[in-house]
């Protein structure tokens, strides 16, 4: 099966300043992929470079995405292809209200694969519903996006997203980052629920203890840029074990 | 609720993504035959003004005698805007459709090219249940320096309410015009509105009688056509003990590479117990992005809650007009009553805004509440001045001011002036203020969920937006979200 997305090479960083040096990846429809690493390794980077965001530029390399090449596509049109990226740090946007922010969102996207939008009384059922199955009641879709949630509901917000929003490929950056083991649960729940045979996933995180409750199909290891090593779920346990310690180089303890 | 806003974003964003790249859609003009005189001001031009409209000798007495005010006075400067010096004799006072000579008797003696104009601009001057088809609203248009037709007459005259243009108030009216113009604005208060008063040529006049509710919103809608035109309209809205009216007014121009003046008056009147909402949804010409042409928008605006419990709340979208310079205000006379203001000043590219509001505690037990939300993009100004006024007299005033600015792009600038002045200890007086800017961050996050950058932005502005359009009646505050997405198209990018 040809891959969702094929990452070769690839070189990109801020500014000047080079960050990811010849990282190549691969993840196939169907396949949940985790990539862990110490801090300064990259990760948010790649997450950033894969999502468009503005000043993160790629020097060298190629990243395709269902075949189509990532490169000179706004990140709006990315998300219209199916990309999906759960930020570390989700944005407040005062004034406006969960509700409308997943609904402009939705017809955007609707709207940008030449589909009719949704009309109201089809997506606030579909809103209830998906808000439900993650354990937030009715009221956090009335209240303004992210404005005064807690770490945790913020994160569930971004799997609402997802899951309204069913993208072909998740990034989740540090999705289990700031929460309790209850809420980390009931995220994971989120992101299990979504797993299908043509949805891929790529998993950053700093810990073994999300890979608990989303098993990968593969792990990879950041350092210095680049997958310094790649394996199955019981590479997570080595690295809770040994740390990262054998795998950063020079540069990064300097 | 949430469901209805909703919606109005969506079509928000339906809207600016219809209207790329087209800025200003209300800028063409109208082929008309005009009556218009020949430029200049002078005693002569006032008598014409007056004779024309056949209006009673102590009019003209009025508007001579502000003519002679008008002269020992001086144009502002203490506003923060910047325009060239303004010629007053290079200007034309009064310009109207030649078909209106003889005056239309009823709507359908309209000129058919005045009613296309109108419906172009989504106005209905054809009596109709109108936009969400659910409320009925009467309208008056003015073109130029006269009304062109005022809807729904008869069925608000049922009610005994009285709605029509300045001009026919003067001749039906004169016992409520002489007692209640220039009341509220004295013909000398500022430079603008002694201009106005002295050439004013027309305007929409409203009465509510006493205990009426007025059945159906009231809009006056104001086009200026001609080159080389201002246009200096009076609206007069009087609303008597126990009533209630609300009167929206609507603004556009045809583009044009020359500034164009409106300097207007409005003034409100509520006796005891009535309350009045007026809301402005300002859409003049703003001038293109390098500052070419525009509206000059020099307005005086002000309400007088003249006795106990009476009620003012102005509502204004700003978006258009090379340079606005504008203070919706109450008067809180009468004891326990309470004014309110709520504003969206949008600025882009090279226009400036310098808008707030005075609200003057006279009476005991008076409140007042101000939230002014003011949007600089491109290389605009904006500035909010505000005064609150507490007088010696006024024993438990109450003021609540909220003004929060928000930053397009790093060229544009914003400006907060309040004055606060309390002569009563009793007062309690709250000011907040906040500056913010759209980030980059908040842009990328909306774009990665399928947002294009514009969208993104009329988003944002409409979410910081929220406390002020959630006041305005429902068919503006469509139109008001829209405008907020069209006229900051350009800003980012």
């Amino acid at each position: 099966m040809s891959a969702l997305l094929d990452i070769q090479n690839l070189h990109a960083g801020v500014e000047d300043t080079p960050i990811l040096n010849g990282l190549s990846l691969s993840i196939r429809p169907g396949e949940v992929h985790a990539i862990m690493g110490p801090n300064g390794s990259g990760k948010s980077t790649l997450s950033y470079v894969l999502a468009g965001k503005d000043g993160y530029n790629v020097s060298q390399g190629e990243m395709l995405f269902n075949g189509t090449s990532l490169a000179y596509m706004a990140p709006e049109e990315r998300a219209i292809a199916g990309l999906f990226l759960a930020f570390q740090y989700p944005l407040e946007i005062p004034g406006v209200t969960n509700m409308t922010f997943l609904k402009t969102s939705l017809n955007a996207i609707r709207r940008g694969r030449g589909e009719d939008e949704m009309d109201a009384a089809s997506f606030l059922r579909l809103a209830r519903e998906k808000s439900r199955a993650l354990g937030m009641n009715d009221d956090m879709l009335k209240r303004q996006l992210n404005v005064g949630f807690s770490g945790g509901e913020k994160k569930r917000n971004e799997i609402l997203q997802m899951a309204m929003l069913e993208p072909k490929l998740a990034i989740l950056d540090e999705t289990d980052s700031g929460l309790d083991i209850d809420a980390l649960k009931t995220v994971a729940d989120g992101v299990n629920a979504l797993r299908a045979p043509d949805r891929g996933m790529l998993v950053i995180t700093h810990y073994q203890r999300l890979l608990d409750f989303i098993k990968p199909d593969v792990v990879h290891v950041m350092a210095d840029g680049k997958i310094v090593k790649s394996g199955g779920p019981e590479l997570a346990l080595e690295l809770e074990k040994s740390g990262y310690g054998e795998y950063v180089g020079e540069a990064v303890n300097a | 609720m949430s469901e209805a806003k909703a919606s109005i974003d969506k079509q928000t964003v339906d809207q600016v993504a219809k209207f790329g790249g087209e800025h200003y859609k209300y800028g063409f003009t109208t082929e008309i035959d005009v009556d218009k005189i020949p430029n200049g001001l002078s005693e002569d031009i006032i008598r014409f003004i007056s004779a024309k409209k056949e209006e009673p000798q102590w009019l003209l007495d009025w508007r001579l005698d502000a003519y002679e005010r008008w002269k020992t006075m001086d144009e502002p400067d203490w506003a923060h805007v910047d325009y060239p010096k303004i010629d007053y004799q290079d200007l034309c006072y009064y310009a109207a459709p030649k078909s209106m000579e003889d005056g239309p008797k009823s709507l359908d003696e309209v000129d058919p090219q005045l009613l296309e104009t109108y419906s172009k601009l989504g106005i209905p001057l054809q009596e109709q249940e109108v936009l969400a088809g659910v409320r009925k609203v009467a309208v008056d248009a003015v073109f130029d320096s006269v009304s062109v037709g005022t809807t729904f007459r008869e069925e608000l005259a049922k009610d005994g309410v009285i709605f029509c243009s300045f001009s026919e108030a003067v001749k039906e009216h004169p016992e409520l015009v002489k007692k209640y113009l220039g009341s509220v604005v004295p013909k000398s208060d500022n430079y603008f509105a002694a201009l106005n008063s002295a050439v004013f040529s027309d305007g929409s006049f409203c009465y509510i009688p006493p205990g009426v509710k007025c059945p159906m919103e009231l809009s006056t809608y104001f086009r200026i056509n001609e080159a080389n035109t201002g246009q200096f309209e009076r609206t007069l809205v009087i609303a008597d003990k126990g009533s209630y009216v609300s009167y929206l007014e609507g603004c556009t121009a045809p583009m044009r590479d020359e500034n164009q003046l409106h300097a207007a008056v409005v003034e409100l009147v509520a006796l005891e117990d009535a309350e009045i909402k007026y809301s402005t949804v300002q859409n003049w010409y703003p001038g293109d992005e390098n500052g070419k042409g525009g509206i000059y928008n020099f307005v005086t605006k002000r309400g007088d809650c003249r006795e106990d419990r009476a009620r003012i709340s102005w509502t204004q979208v700003e978006t258009g007009s090379a340079v606005t310079w504008k203070y919706p205000s109450c008067i809180l006379r009468g004891d326990n009553s309470s004014g309110e203001f709520y504003s969206i000043a949008i600025s882009n590219n090279m226009q400036q805004v310098d808008s707030g509001t005075k609200m003057l505690h006279l009476g005991k037990n008076t409140s007042s509440k101000i939230i002014s939300k003011g949007i600089s993009a491109g290389r605009s100004s904006n500035a909010y001045r505000g005064q609150v006024n507490v007088h010696p007299k006024a024993a438990g005033a109450r003021n609540f001011t909220q003004c929060d600015s928000l930053l397009i792009g790093d060229k544009c600038a914003a400006h907060t002036v309040p004055y606060i002045e309390a002569k009563n200890l009793s007062a309690v007086l709250e000011h907040e203020a906040t500056t913010s800017k759209i980030s980059d961050d908040q842009l990328f996050f909306c774009q990665q969920r399928g947002l294009d950058a514009e969208e993104a932005v009329a988003l944002i502005v409409n979410g910081f937006c929220r406390d002020v359009l959630q006041n305005l009646p429902m068919e503006f505050a469509v139109e008001a979200q829209k405008l907020v997405g069209i006229s900051l198209e350009g800003s980012v990018g």
